[in-house]
């Protein structure tokens, strides 16, 4: 649902400010984020949408302080939580915040869980580290917190194992147990891409409603244009390390300008189109993502782009404000502005 | 009338799950519990469905990949249980498969050629100087170049590794290609060039296919007929215009409202379903989608539905159309397109 304009307004609980976040490895660097900024709002589900190698996840990794190091480590850039920069904290002051203050849900709940506690006792954790409650009042809170995220039967539930669970009900306690100390932000890294889709329809609509009752601020991180089209208020469009597009929901589907983001959604089978007699067949992005290592020079869609100028091939343009918030890195939306 | 390519007739694959030290049969897997469908020549159908409902578990059967408990498969008329070897070579000659997994599915160390030359070897076709004109031109009707033939697996991108795999499955000139989930790994600009692929070399090569899918929208793409699965029944089967206009079974119409669709301005009210999907070890009597069911009746926990026939060779499995337990009208209303409130900008 969007309502921009008063929720625009919001302070940002979190901003990225030119992160690059890159790894080291004999075949050299690879800027897997390079220069990606962007902010978080209370009570607001922002996009992150791009394919493989993007940087999407790197990103997420970065805020949370998880970048394996090495070989990854983050080389430029400020992540500021409540005008603190992340970056700069020790892992002791770090750990605080994790959990606490930034929650993260992984794709793939049975490995993130841990398969040898009990459900109860892995929510119920999370209270005793964070809110220094006694074992008993941490496992009752844990079944409270299985009751909101509508797991039938919590009482039971939480005294199971992880594979004893479906996969819905392991992301729903996955869900459970980032909520539990009340996060200011959730991070959510292809939460339902490994779900049948009435499941994910099930943890979608969950998301909604407790984003809604805690106010939230949620990153979401996809491939899935659609489920970004549901459930964003902001969607930032990731390449090779870059943000392409950024822009209000409504307004990025609606006037779409980056060659990028018009191919992701023109080739994306829509239920119903060929129906309707649209689209014969799918628009192709021809070619395939660059490596990070091997990075065409100036704009790093060029070498895919269906409306490529030669002055994309060697220079890299800047991400443009538009207007009203819709910023774009391309030399066809660039040139019009005094860049 | 012209006899179908493959004929399924009433077919069941139950796993038997052993317990034990003894491994006594303590249960079935009932994967794929009876059912029937018929492949013509040249036609595309798709198979939807979630995880479990036997989709793949069908597929298997057809190529004989997996034991069939009961039931039979025909091909061109002929009961493939009842082939002998050199019957069962031929046929899988004319059916092919392509996996899911462009990783897994292609021998790390066999170059290409190796890759593709292996079921000629099989089946002694294209030897001599016609091998490599047929790799050649292999690699260039899935979009690869012929100077790619000597290079590894590893070499390639998931996308192109794909279209390897479909290179192979062409490369014996098959009658029928069996594809489970040949685009869920891929990335969405490459889905949509293995989706075209797939298009363009039914409509050349005048192709069958069995496309395998959990996703509807892919299917209604590729596929001229759609089967809906649940918990190893079919639920309803239909042309793919007639299905995507009209679905007649709740659990159709629930799939397609689940599919978050590209468009801000049309967020569905979507039907959200309560629960997960029974496990086909012990499913549900009755109609096995009664424990979800948003249109659920009191005959339905109590009686399997039958299936119905609508026009157009439109079937559905559901007590909703049958006039002594429901009225027709209570089945249509179109969960499709309802714009949920609050939300015009």
């Amino acid at each position: 649902m969007e309502t921009a304009v008063d929720k625009n307004s919001s302070e940002p609980v979190l901003s990225i400010e030119n992160l690059k976040t890159h790894f080291f490895s004999r075949k050299g660097v690879a800027k897997a984020v390079d220069g990606v900024s962007f902010d978080l709002t209370p009570g607001e589900v922002t996009g992150i949408v791009g394919e493989s190698g993007c940087g999407k996840s790197v990103t997420a990794l970065s805020v949370m302080g998880l970048v394996p190091n090495p070989p990854g480590r983050v080389v430029d850039g400020r992540i500021l939580f409540h005008g603190k920069n992340l970056l700069d904290l020790d892992i002791k002051a770090l750990r605080k915040i994790r959990g606490a203050g930034i929650a993260m849900i992984f794709q793939e709940p049975m490995s993130s869980l841990n398969p040898v506690y009990t459900i109860g006792n892995q929510i119920s954790e999370m209270f005793r580290l964070h809110k220094g409650y006694d074992k008993k009042k941490a496992l009752a809170a844990a079944v409270e917190m299985l009751e909101r995220v509508q797991i039938p039967s919590p009482h039971k539930r939480v005294n199971e194992y992880p594979h004893q669970l479906s996969g819905g009900m392991r992301q729903r306690a996955m869900i459970a147990m980032a909520m539990s100390c009340d996060p200011e932000i959730l991070i959510a890294d292809e939460p339902t891409t490994a779900l049948d889709v009435t499941v994910q329809a099930q943890i979608l609509d969950l998301m909604h409603r407790l984003k809604d009752d805690f106010s939230t601020a949620i990153q979401l991180i996809t491939h899935d244009l659609g489920v970004i089209a549901e459930m964003a208020d902001q969607v930032v469009v990731m390449y090779a390390g870059q943000v392409v597009e950024q822009a209000r929901t409504r307004e990025l589907f609606q006037h779409t300008l980056h060659p990028y983001t018009r191919g992701l959604l023109a080739s994306i089978p829509v239920l119903g189109h060929r129906t309707r007699g649209m689209d014969e067949d799918l628009v192709e992005i021809k070619g395939m993502i660059p490596s990070l290592h091997d990075l065409p020079a100036g704009c790093r869609f060029s070498n895919r782009c269906p409306q490529v100028m030669d002055k994309c091939r060697t220079r890299l343009p800047d991400l443009t404000d538009m207007g009203s918030g819709h910023q774009v890195r391309c030399w066809l939306h660039t040139k019009g502005k005094s860049a | 009338m012209t006899t179908p390519l493959a004929a399924v007739t009433d077919l069941k694959v139950h796993f038997p799950i052993k317990k034990g030290i003894l491994a006594r049969t303590v249960g079935y897997v009932y994967a794929v519990d009876g059912i029937s469908f018929e492949i013509m020549p040249g036609e595309t159908v798709g198979i939807v469905g979630e995880s479990g409902c036997g989709k793949t578990t069908a597929g298997m059967a057809m190529v004989q990949l997996t034991p069939i408990t009961s039931g039979t498969v025909q091909w061109k008329g002929r009961d493939i249980a009842a082939m002998n070897r050199s019957g069962l070579r031929a046929l899988r000659r004319e059916m092919q498969l392509i996996f899911q997994d462009p990783y897994s599915s292609l021998n790390p160390r066999m170059t290409v050629r190796q890759i593709l030359s292996d079921p000629m070897d099989v089946h002694d076709m294209f030897t001599g100087r016609q091998r490599k004109e047929r790799i050649d031109f292999l690699l260039d009707t899935v979009g690869l170049s012929p100077g790619q033939a000597d290079l590894y697996p590893h070499e390639f991108s998931g996308g192109q590794r794909q279209r390897i795999g479909i290179a192979r499955a062409l490369a014996l000139d098959p009658t029928l290609i069996i594809g489970d989930e040949p685009v869920s790994a891929l990335d969405v600009s490459i889905q949509a060039q293995i989706i075209n692929l797939l298009k363009r070399l039914k409509r050349n090569f005048n192709l069958s296919l069995i496309i395998i899918s959990h996703d509807l929208a892919v299917v209604e793409y590729i596929c001229d007929r759609i089967i809906v699965m649940y918990l190893g029944k079919i639920v309803e089967a239909a042309d793919y215009a007639s299905l995507y206009k009209d679905p007649k079974h709740p659990y159709t119409k629930t799939l397609m409202s689940a599919i978050p669709v590209p468009d801000p301005a049309r967020r569905t009210r979507r039907i959200i379903l309560k629960g997960d999907v029974p496990s086909p070890i012990d499913p549900p009597g009755g109609c096995r989608f009664h424990t979800r069911c948003p249109d659920r009746m009191d005959i339905c926990d109590k009686q399997e539905p039958a299936m119905q026939r609508f026009n157009d060779g439109h079937t559905a499995a559901c007590h909703l159309y049958n006039n002594t337990y429901a009225d027709h009208s209570h089945a249509t209303p179109n969960h499709m397109s309802t714009p949920t409130k609050g939300d015009n900008p």
